[in-house]
């Protein structure tokens, strides 16, 4: 079991247990995380599972792809951390994994 | 298209190219308008005509001579059973010979969305309508990155969800205008009455156009996204080239007058303003092809999109007056029914390509210079993808995985405004009226591009009090 946690961005926290290795997205969604669309259903095509990584796991999560990048960048509120949660892989060894959302989805 | 036109076709553009900046924009639509009618009268070229034949079924044409261009496929209910077949027996198809040229044809979802997501390989340039356009303007929908990145960049923040928030209210005031001031005791045109009057209005806020003239809007829309060449329509040339032709008139009019009340101080969160605010395109109106391109995107790209769900939306729910009894229990339902409209619609049958190498793709051989076709309107049927594709589900659990959006860097700039107003709309009709009949059958566009309605006969029923 592993905590993920996700901060919108007026503040309100969704704590989720889960024990599945998969994508943020997909983690997000399953547990109805508001905020967290992933239209495309995790191609990085559509931008709307925006989340902002927070500092401490910046190094673990890793840098952003070039689609990503593409797709990040059309974001008025795209940040140095910015990710597509459908292009983060999951484990359960990421235990305590915390991340912001923007204001808005694309 | 013969050698000698192909010259002069390249002469033209490399013409055009060179006095964009320097001709004033009208004088080029009018030197273009006069080329074309000369090689009209020379006989070098032949205004095409589509005049309507029923279609027969899909199963009793040879698969190879499957043709989906057609501009009164949808008219005929025909693109089912078409698309249908291709995503089963080709599901990447070229079809040698169309009044279009040759072409292929992507129709499952996955396939779509590799397409769209590849720039790299698969171009959007020159334009991203399957036929000839008769004017070669420069629009970002139809730009590979980068430069796509930067002119979409600089207008994109009108329709950004920060902007739409503070919007809400005003949309909201004007749809409510609208409906109050239907008719209840006789049948009327629910195109002409609330879609194309609702999408004229907003349209007319973004850019700060003359609301009294807010009419042109769509129709320059229609004229300008409908000649035969392009799509299959019914626009003549002579009527596209004075279309536009008004249309560049009345923006560079608007944009010198906007610069002026600018320079007086005066302040604006309009498309227009927000172009002379960009360092990257504040320039625009010196590239008169890509200011017009632009200009024309946003113009055609709000309206027939919008009008055509809307118009979409009551159809669905009146040949599914289950799925209204659905909604009208639980109206949380709105935003997931707006989306399931937007698949079911598909407003936009498809956005083209052409292959800028050669490429293996789903177990073919596309070459350099192909041209694509992406049809959303089969992805969005997909069985591969949508349970049940054809049915109108308003809970539909992946209902906002449709792409009549596109993916990738070309993914619809105004989704959420589309979104919003269709939610609106959904929002007020609830709260006045018990249902709406279709009476008749709604006309449809003759089109192969926009999957939409000429007009849709409704009586709308009052709730009791």
């Amino acid at each position: 079991m592993a905590t993920v946690t996700f901060v919108e961005h007026d503040g309100t926290v969704h704590q989720v247990d889960h024990d599945e290795d998969g994508s943020l997205m997909e983690i997000a969604t399953n547990h109805a995380v508001p905020g967290i669309e992933g239209d495309c259903g995790g191609e990085a095509a559509c931008g709307t599972c925006h989340v902002i990584v927070t500092d401490e796991w910046a190094g673990t999560v890793g840098p952003r792809t070039g689609r990503e990048q593409q797709m990040l960048e059309m974001s008025p509120e795209c940040e140095a951390n910015s990710r597509l949660a459908c292009q983060v892989a999951v484990s359960s060894a990421m235990d305590g994994l915390k991340v912001r959302l923007p204001e808005f989805q694309m | 298209m013969n050698t000698t036109d192909g010259v002069l076709d390249r002469a033209k553009m490399t013409a055009q190219r060179k006095v964009q900046s320097t001709i004033p924009v009208q004088q080029q639509v009018r030197a273009a308008h006069l080329m074309d009618r000369a090689k009209r009268r020379l006989g070098m070229s032949e205004q095409l005509v589509f005049s309507e034949t029923p279609i027969p079924d899909a199963a009793d044409v040879p698969l190879t001579e499957l043709d989906v261009s057609n501009p009164f496929l949808f008219r005929q209910g025909k693109w089912h059973s078409y698309f249908r077949r291709l995503r089963d027996e080709a599901p990447v198809h070229y079809l040698a010979d169309s009044p279009f040229g040759p072409f292929w044809s992507i129709t499952r979802y996955e396939d779509i969305r590799a397409v769209d997501l590849d720039p790299d390989v698969f171009s959007a340039e020159p334009r991203i309508i399957l036929g000839h356009a008769p004017i070669n303007v420069e629009m970002f929908i139809a730009m590979d990155p980068p430069k796509h990145d930067v002119q979409r960049k600089a207008v994109q923040g009108v329709v950004a969800p920060r902007n739409l928030k503070e919007m809400e209210s005003l949309i909201r005031e004007r749809v409510q205008e609208v409906l109050d001031g239907l008719p209840t005791d006789r049948p009327f045109d629910w195109v002409e009455r609330v879609s194309k009057e609702i999408t004229a209005r907003m349209l007319a806020t973004l850019l700060d156009f003359p609301y009294e003239e807010r009419h042109k809007l769509p129709y320059w829309s229609d004229a300008i996204s409908g000649t035969a060449e392009a799509t299959g329509g019914t626009t003549d040339q002579d009527l596209f080239y004075t279309a536009i032709g008004d249309l560049a008139r009345s923006f560079m009019a608007l944009w010198h007058d906007k610069a002026a009340r600018r320079e007086r101080g005066e302040t604006g969160f309009d498309l227009i303003t927000l172009m002379q605010s960009s360092e990257d395109i504040k320039d625009l109106i010196h590239r008169p092809l890509e200011f017009l391109g632009n200009l024309t995107l946003l113009i055609v790209g709000g309206n027939d999109t919008t009008r055509n769900s809307m118009s979409g939306s009551v159809l669905a729910l009146h040949q599914n007056p289950d799925q209204l009894e659905k909604l009208k229990a639980n109206p949380s339902l709105i935003p997931n029914m707006v989306s399931e409209t937007i698949r079911w619609q598909t407003p936009l049958a498809y956005m083209r390509r052409v292959a800028k190498q050669d490429v293996h793709f789903g177990g073919q051989f596309i070459r350099k210079g192909d041209k694509v076709v992406m049809w959303y309107a089969s992805g969005n049927r997909d069985e591969r993808q949508f349970e049940d594709p054809d049915a109108f589900v308003i809970d539909r659990p992946n209902a906002r995985n449709h792409m009549s959006f596109g993916f990738g860097v070309h993914r619809c700039m105004g989704n959420r405004l589309a979104e919003m107003q269709l939610r609106i709309l959904w929002e007020e009709i609830l709260a006045r009226f018990d249902r709406i009949e279709v009476i008749g059958e709604p006309t449809y566009v003759q089109s192969n591009f926009v999957k939409g309605y000429e007009s849709m006969t409704v009586q709308v029923t009052p709730k009791a009090q």
